[in-house]
């Protein structure tokens, strides 16, 4: 089943959430609305699931190519999964899960048996078999978060939504469950949307990230795709670490083309610079250490280029041994790749 | 080394010592629970005592008398009647204008809420005020009634017909109650499902509930324990009202006299055993309705740990 939404636009009052917002989920896809908090990303995941609806007029949401942009929310078979979950807190897990099928219309009802028997299916598929009789207060962050994941599962959604599943949860069960949820979508295979500002999380499990920025569609594409390639000075800043150089910067901008002829700024991620120690003669942009910390599998060194532009370069250990640097040491920076961009983007 | 050594033997030594860094001094504990205890004494529980007493000097025979006088049966059934009927509609505008104030976006809400909050703020003897202003025989519909070419002729000839009247009368005394009680159970509500948030509401839709079952299913259940707390204090305040109600009621007797309004007649008739045993019976009300609010209070803590 997939999903498309094409030219969104939402305002709340004088506030725009959306501007003209085209979205296209592949089926069985498991996609990320990755930005920042404000950009957009959780309305337009209440649109798709009918809970707002876009401004008058402006754009249609289509599942497989039928039109539900008018269709209420109950009706359109959307598993729907809240950021603090949202579990009906004087129900067991049990009746939580159950609580979709019960509310259908008596013929449409399954018997109680065989609601029973959904229940507990849907709970050793979230792993929380014994848990059914259980309050949600008496269970953890992560596992509310798999009761929901079971609840909304058990009308049979066509797509499932999720609104920052995992941004109320502690940093090692985040891990693991996004993880586990990965596992899981390969097994049940349905066409998934999840909101998330974490772009570490988006770019380890999504099959397709859309980065969303002040209303709009930034970028779309596969996790490497946008990592590596990032359309633009935002997304380049809101995936991973950038340093952002001023030119003139030897060797860049000069004789790359028409279209970066007004360059200002170069972006280059910190392992995409190389580090030597400064010897006359050598092709390199001088600068000085400033610190360096060596904690972690990477080692970073901060230096500086002039007065007050710092720059990091990240490299492997080994190879910070070799060079033995201290601060204050003179060095040699060399770009290996970058983009240029005329405007520097402000956050 | 020599003082951290002592300072640590200091701080590891009896526990009397550790709580009188957290506790106050014996002397000012007992000053202030004194305080309280006095003051609680006499300002409340002996006036409470005063008026059993007082209904009770002359022996349970004359008590019970003051409850088979014609005149305070009727009382008690009027204020029976009306708490009755103003408990259970404001149990329904409560609840509605709770559930729209704070599950919904929409213009004036915060007008909305303040006119809630309008009884509380407006002297209850204003408010009657303006009842027999509205409805009474020198206001707006005793206008209407005489009017020579009125709207709708069928309802004045209605109304004429049947001796229709709201004010000194019990359609007025419901009114009356009605207004003065309505902030109880929307005020209780309020606070309690804006912190519950929407979310849950949300959740039933997308799994297919509709607006009914949703509020059945998922709202009802969570604001349970405030809407009973709520109506504990709506029906308090509902048969206790003087007021608004000692001004559209008229005072006629066995007609449109509730409880407190037999007690003050009789008061001012120097009937005082029947005025306080009359009294009592209220004060009574009064008490099991403490009791039943602090059991809701109980039941509700008990629920939630």
């Amino acid at each position: 089943m997939s999903i498309t939404a094409t030219n969104i636009k939402k305002t709340f009052g004088a506030y725009t959430a959306l501007e003209g917002v085209d979205l296209n989920v592949p089926s069985g896809k498991l996609v990320a609305l990755l930005g920042p908090s404000g950009s957009g990303k959780t309305t337009l995941l209440r649109i798709i699931a009918g809970l707002e609806f876009a401004d008058e007029g402006s754009g249609r949401i289509q599942f497989h190519g039928e039109d539900v942009t008018d269709v209420p929310a109950g009706e359109r078979k959307v598993g729907f999964v809240f950021q603090h979950y949202a579990l009906f807190r004087h129900m067991t897990v049990a009746e939580n899960i159950a609580f979709g099928l019960n509310v259908r219309k008596r013929k449409d009802r399954p018997s109680k048996d065989e609601i029973a028997d959904r229940v507990n299916k849907l709970l050793k598929l979230v792993q929380l078999d014994n848990l059914g009789k259980r309050f949600p207060t008496q269970l953890s962050g992560g596992q509310r978060q798999r009761v929901a994941l079971a609840r909304g599962l058990a009308v049979e959604p066509k797509v499932l939504l999720l609104d920052e599943p995992f941004g109320a949860l502690d940093a090692k069960v985040r891990k693991e469950l996004r993880r586990w949820l990965r596992h899981f979508h390969d097994e049940i295979n349905l066409t998934t949307v999840f909101v998330t500002h974490d772009q570490e999380e988006a770019l380890e499990i999504a099959d397709e990230v859309v980065v969303m920025n002040n209303a709009k569609v930034e970028q779309v594409g596969t996790p490497q795709e946008v990592y590596d390639h990032p359309a633009s000075p935002f997304v380049y800043n809101f995936l991973g670490n950038v340093n952002r150089l001023q030119l003139p910067w030897r060797g860049l901008g000069e004789g790359t083309g028409a279209p970066f002829t007004d360059a200002k700024i170069a972006y280059v991620r910190p392992h995409e610079l190389e580090i030597i120690r400064y010897r006359v003669g050598v092709e390199g942009e001088v600068a000085t250490v400033h610190s360096i910390h060596a904690a972690g599998a990477v080692a970073r060194v901060t230096t500086r280029r002039g007065s007050s532009e710092f720059i990091d370069v990240e490299l492997s250990r080994a190879r910070l041994d070799e060079l033995a640097l201290l601060p204050d040491d003179s060095v040699l920076l060399r770009v290996r790749r970058s983009r240029l961009f005329a405007e520097d983007y402000a956050i | 080394m020599a003082s951290v050594v002592s300072h640590l033997q200091k701080s590891g030594s009896s526990r009397a010592h550790a709580s009188s860094v957290t506790q106050d001094a014996p002397w000012v504990r007992w000053t202030l629970t004194t305080v309280a205890l006095l003051f609680l004494g006499s300002f409340i529980l002996l006036p409470l005592g005063a008026v059993f007493a007082e209904a009770l000097r002359k022996g349970w025979g004359v008590f019970f008398a003051a409850f088979t006088d014609p005149d305070a049966v009727a009382a008690i059934k009027l204020t029976l009647i009306t708490t009755a009927i103003a408990v259970p509609s404001n149990v329904l505008f409560g609840v509605a204008a709770a559930w729209c104030i704070t599950k919904f976006q929409f213009r004036g809400k915060s007008v909305l809420l303040t006119l809630i909050d309008l009884p509380f703020a407006v002297s209850p003897v204003i408010a009657g005020l303006i009842f027999v202003l509205v409805f009474g025989l020198q206001g707006w519909m005793g206008h209407y009634q005489n009017a020579e070419n009125p709207w709708f002729p069928w309802l004045q000839q209605w109304l004429v017909d049947k001796d229709f009247k709201i004010i000194f009368a019990t359609p007025g005394i419901i009114l009356a109650t009605i207004f003065v009680t309505f902030p109880f159970v929307a005020r209780e509500l309020i606070p309690l499902m804006q912190a519950q948030g929407t979310d849950e509401e949300y959740a039933a839709v997308t799994l297919g509930a509709n607006g009914w079952q949703t509020f059945w299913r998922v709202t009802l259940p969570n604001i349970k324990w405030g809407l009973f707390y709520g109506v504990i204090l709506c029906n308090a305040r509902a048969m206790g009202e003087f007021g608004a109600v000692s001004v559209v009621s008229g005072h006629i007797r066995g007609e449109t006299n509730t409880m407190p309004l037999h007690v003050e007649i009789l008061y001012n008739e120097y009937q005082f055993s029947a005025a306080f045993a009359v009294a009592s019976l209220l004060a009574l009300l009064a008490i099991v309705t403490l009791v039943l609010k602090s059991l809701v209070e109980w039941a509700h803590t008990r629920s939630n740990g």
